[in-house]
């Protein structure tokens, strides 16, 4: 097939006069080698390498920005764990002292409730020893008067004129009534 | 393919005997010299289109070197774009990530190369493709060719790089018979001329297509009798879908020359894979 096409091709190319074009001229060859050798010395020597070293910083540059804002998200993260635990140590930290203050409190209460108590049990005690010691008093106070209203009568008894029995019985009766009487308000007073 | 040409070597002759309708022909791709004629060095047309071409992928690419940043403008991302979809997308995929680096900025420039030179095509002014006459083609192909059987034969050794190539593990012997020829077929010559022929075809085809839809186009409205003038709009509707046809043919068969240059080399340098 491509024998008879070439043939053909031939014949027209003759009837034309034209060369074939299967077959390169001399002129044709000649320039294509050095358009193909300038092409491949700009590309090659020049322009590819740039443009690959370009390519090939700016894909660094894209990877070391994407391990950088890892390293930061990571730091960030463990900042994050370290404030919480943080957190969570000043919540304990803050419990602790309430439970403690509140403690504390209970045990100032009950103190304070027991020193009152303690007060007053004293001050009950004083009263009372205070009490005794006035009721002592009074006893005392009034065994003198007893002793002095005895001397008062027995010296009334001896320097009376003693004339008669009846007159005699007259006075003991009304000492001993004076007497009761005393007694009587005295007791009422004590109590 | 050869169907193709031949038909067009036997309707061409024909075309051109029309003394008013100027239909392509292959004269379309040996146009007259402009300065050496004669002389290795003989400057036409098509020369010139390709010395364009390649200044401005200079000019571009050198800019786009020397202006790149890290935080790459309008133009750098769209060229990165391409930088890398030839890395990854070709080297890497194919080669393997080691001889993928290795080989990438070669399968690049041939990306970018071949691009450019075929993209004349549908540039005004400069109509047709830097890529349309084999010259071109075959010395892209015959550096792929030296790259890979140089490449293998240091990798391999010479012993090593033929046993790989012609007899390929994992068949029985008495296929060699037959595999054997055709393998060498494939590496020494098949390779290379169909890496040729399929861009020079095809940036050919394309490039007669177009010139046969434009031409027909202004010959049906200009020297057309009446009725026939509708015509014009049909052909000239023909002529934009193969323009916008032909775009994409540029970029696919740049980018199948840059993946074919990426397979041969990972079967000629591993071939146990």
């Amino acid at each position: 097939m491509i024998g008879t096409a070439i043939t053909g091709l031939l014949t027209a190319a003759e009837e034309a006069e034209t060369p074939n074009p299967l077959l390169p001229e001399t002129y044709d060859i000649v320039w294509s080698l050095v358009i193909v050798i300038i092409l491949g010395f700009v590309f090659l020597k020049y322009a590819l390498p740039k443009i690959q070293a370009v390519l090939d910083e700016r894909t660094e540059l894209v990877e070391g920005g994407l391990a950088k804002a890892e390293n930061a998200q990571a730091e960030a993260a463990a900042a994050l764990v370290e404030y919480q635990q943080q957190l969570n140590d000043a919540r304990t930290e803050a419990a602790r002292i309430r439970e403690e203050a509140r403690a504390e409190g209970s045990a100032i209460v009950a103190e304070s409730r027991t020193r009152a108590a303690a007060e007053a049990a004293r001050i009950v005690e004083n009263a009372q020893r205070q009490i005794e010691a006035e009721r002592l008093q009074a006893s005392v106070a009034l065994r003198n008067e007893v002793g002095t209203l005895a001397t008062d009568l027995a010296s009334k008894i001896v320097g009376e004129s003693l004339e008669d029995d009846a007159r005699r019985s007259r006075v003991v009766e009304r000492f001993l009534d004076e007497l009761e009487a005393s007694t009587a308000a005295d007791a009422g007073k004590g109590n | 393919m050869e169907t193709a040409l031949s038909s067009l070597a036997t309707i061409l002759p024909l075309a051109a005997d029309d003394s008013e309708f100027h239909a392509p022909s292959l004269a379309d791709f040996f146009p007259p010299a402009v300065l050496f004629e004669g002389t290795p060095f003989e400057i036409n047309r098509i020369m010139i289109v390709r010395f364009i071409a390649t200044a401005a992928l200079i000019i571009i690419i050198t800019l786009a070197a020397k202006r790149a940043k890290l935080v790459p403008g309008r133009g750098q991302v769209i060229i990165e774009m391409v930088v890398n979809f030839a890395r990854k997308g070709i080297a890497e995929e194919i080669l393997g990530e080691k001889l993928g680096r290795k080989y990438a900025p070669i399968i690049t420039t041939i990306l970018f190369s071949v691009f450019f030179l075929n993209i004349t095509g549908v540039v005004p002014f400069l109509n047709i493709a830097g890529t349309s006459v084999i010259g071109l083609p075959l010395i892209f192909a015959l550096w792929v060719f030296a790259l890979y059987l140089i490449d293998a034969v240091r990798a391999l050794g010479v012993g090593g790089f033929l046993k790989g190539q012609l007899f390929p593990p994992g068949v029985p012997k008495f296929v060699y018979i037959v595999l054997t020829p055709v393998e060498f077929l494939q590496v020494f010559l098949l390779r290379p001329a169909t890496l040729t022929i399929r861009l020079f075809a095809n940036m050919m085809a394309g490039h007669l297509l177009l010139a046969l839809c434009f031409s027909a186009t202004s010959f049906l409205f200009l020297h057309a009798a009446g009725g026939l003038k509708v015509l014009g709009v049909v052909t000239f509707a023909g002529g934009v879908a193969f323009f916008l046809l032909e775009v994409f043919v540029a970029a696919l068969q740049a980018y199948v020359f840059a993946i074919l240059t990426a397979v041969y080399l990972q079967m000629a340098i591993e071939p146990d894979h």
